[in-house]
């Protein structure tokens, strides 16, 4: 067990990723929006704290299912969080849970050391299936949160370019997401999800169903983003080097219920690939530890005797 | 062009088919008119004002009596798909209602409202109110659930989450039902019309029939399908153009 976080290493300097990035140098940061929040640590309050958080629910033929067990989760004020799990174990409804989405059965969801059981704007989440709106245009999608939020016209005008930019789409802003490809529609939905200006970023398997290339340039781009932004980000994943290559720390969940298995903290220095032998290194520690659970979820998907 | 050349021949036919009949006088004209005398009869109820007239009173009763049908099959339509219990049980009253031809309700109108516009109002919001109903509860059932959670999610919620993400995106699931509910709205009027005799393309068909004069019957008839045509051309089908760019579906199919 790990349960400590080692303290972030400051890495936005070190980046070879400039070339890529026109906000760095093409975009002015609009005033008041992003300030890096760099609190971290700062007075040791956990910005998401899941308190004995259980969640059962009614299935079909009226017995009631365990989703999630007596999970206690502290998430630090910009930390990147990774949780990985089987398929099945409760990751997503555990983010859309932090999102105020479903109630918790029992236990406590605190942000900020307040008690939260709604949706806010305080904490968005991409969806797996992202939810873009297909009536409205990559411009106004972006604006939609925002506008809910009662900022005034020109404010949002200021932002949906700033934001659109950052995730190099500015160009898009007048086409409807069905014309975009799966990653220009994933970097939507992180505009969209990044303009309200969250305190939290909850990230559902956001890169699952995307090709190799793709996922690795929004990887890289999610880092760049994360660092200049200072967000909190929780994010869900299946694949373990994804969440190596990404995360602060990786959480481990069991398979139904999920359970809090075991937290790693991931100590090696940014920017990270996914190719780096350190990540692979790091990936297949955590993935032993997480291949009972698998095996568990296979065996219950497809009756198997597992594939030990 | 080729698909206009198809239908110039078919209604040249249909037309020189319809003029010989008439020609060969089988028989007399106040039975079987000729083209020629509803393209006068057109003009000359053009030329008098009273097609005018009637268009903008029928138009203006069925828009009134559809807009508020729209409005209650909208709260209605979501109600039902909202709650068991009235899905349950007023979900299977609304689909046998729907067998009731709408101008089955003018006796009971007449008794309500006495004998004016009111109650054709009532017949005409009758015979829309189901189609929207049904078509509102269907499109909530079917929009994907995810909608409703990224809105909220963005903090959109109450009537700003209805307005701006329930709405739009049963949209393409709701047009149909309005469109099938605005063809119902039409035909109810035009009926209503006929046995009400105040102004309307209804009541000038039947003072055609009052007149003898068979050129008039069908030159309102044929204005009350040219209405409904462009109706359905210029609204419902501009609609459902949009839709389909927005949403990329003419790409799917």
């Amino acid at each position: 067990m790990t349960p400590n976080v080692v303290p972030q290493p400051s890495f936005p300097d070190q980046r070879s990723l400039d070339h890529r990035s026109p906000a760095r140098s093409g975009a002015t940061r609009p005033k008041a929006i992003l300030s890096p929040i760099r609190q971290r640590d700062v007075n040791g309050t956990p910005k998401v704290w899941l308190k004995n958080i259980s969640l059962s629910y009614r299935v079909d033929n009226g017995t009631r299912l365990l989703a999630l067990d007596n999970i206690n989760l502290k998430v630090k004020p910009g930390e990147f969080l990774c949780i990985v799990g089987p398929s099945g174990c409760g990751k997503s409804t555990l983010l859309h849970l932090i999102a105020g989405l479903h109630q918790p059965s029992s236990g406590s969801l605190l942000v900020d050391d307040h008690k939260v059981g709604a949706p806010g704007t305080d904490r968005i989440l991409i969806f797996q299936e992202l939810g873009l709106f297909p009536w409205l245009k990559v411009g106004e999608n972006v604006e939609f949160g925002m506008k809910m939020k009662g900022l005034s016209k020109a404010e949002r005008e200021e932002r949906v370019q700033y934001y659109l930019r950052l995730v190099h789409l500015s160009q898009f802003k007048d086409s409807y997401t069905h014309q975009l490809s799966g990653g220009m529609r994933q970097r939507v939905a992180l505009a969209r999800a990044l303009a309200t200006e969250p305190d939290v970023l909850l990230m559902d398997e956001p890169f699952a169903a995307l090709d190799a290339q793709t996922r690795d340039l929004l990887h890289d781009e999610l880092e760049r983003i994360w660092a200049e932004t200072g967000r909190t980000v929780i994010f869900v994943t299946h694949n373990v080097r994804e969440a190596v290559r990404l995360g602060d720390r990786v959480a481990v969940l069991t398979f139904r219920p999920g359970r809090l298995k075991r937290e790693y903290s991931v100590d090696l220095p940014r920017p990270r690939h996914l190719e780096d032998v350190t990540v692979a290194k790091s990936a297949r520690e955590i993935l032993d530890d997480l291949r009972e659970e698998i095996n568990k979820s296979l065996e219950e998907q497809y009756g198997l005797e597992a594939a030990r | 062009m080729k698909r206009l050349g198809k239908h110039a021949i078919f209604y040249a036919a249909l037309l020189g088919s319809w003029s010989l009949l008439a020609a060969l006088k089988i028989w007399p004209p106040y039975l079987f008119p000729t083209p020629k005398g509803v393209m006068e009869a057109l003009y000359a109820g053009f030329q008098d004002h009273s097609f005018w007239i009637a268009i903008v009173v029928s138009m203006r009763r069925v828009v009134i009596g559809y807009a508020i049908s729209v409005v209650a099959g909208t709260v209605l339509g979501l109600g039902v798909a909202s709650n068991e219990f009235l899905e349950e049980t007023m979900g299977g009253l609304l689909v046998s209602l729907q067998s009731l031809p709408s101008i089955c309700w003018w006796p009971l109108a007449l008794l309500w409202f006495g004998l004016n516009q009111n109650a054709i109002l009532f017949v005409v919001f009758m015979g829309s109110l189901l189609s929207v109903t049904m078509a509102m509860e269907d499109g909530r059932k079917q929009m994907p659930k995810i909608y409703a959670m990224a809105g909220r999610n963005l903090g959109a919620h109450g009537f700003r989450l209805f307005w701006y993400v329930l709405l739009p995106a049963s949209l393409p699931f709701i047009v149909s039902g309005l469109k099938q509910g605005w063809a119902f709205a039409w035909r109810s009027l035009i009926t209503a019309e006929m046995l009400y005799m105040s102004l309307g393309l209804g009541q000038v068909l039947m003072m055609g029939r009052e007149l003898n004069d068979m050129s008039q019957v069908i030159a309102v008839m044929i204005l009350i399908i040219a209405i409904g045509y462009v109706v359905d051309g210029l609204v419902f089908k501009t609609i459902e153009r949009r839709l389909q760019h927005q949403w990329g579906l003419t790409s799917a199919t």
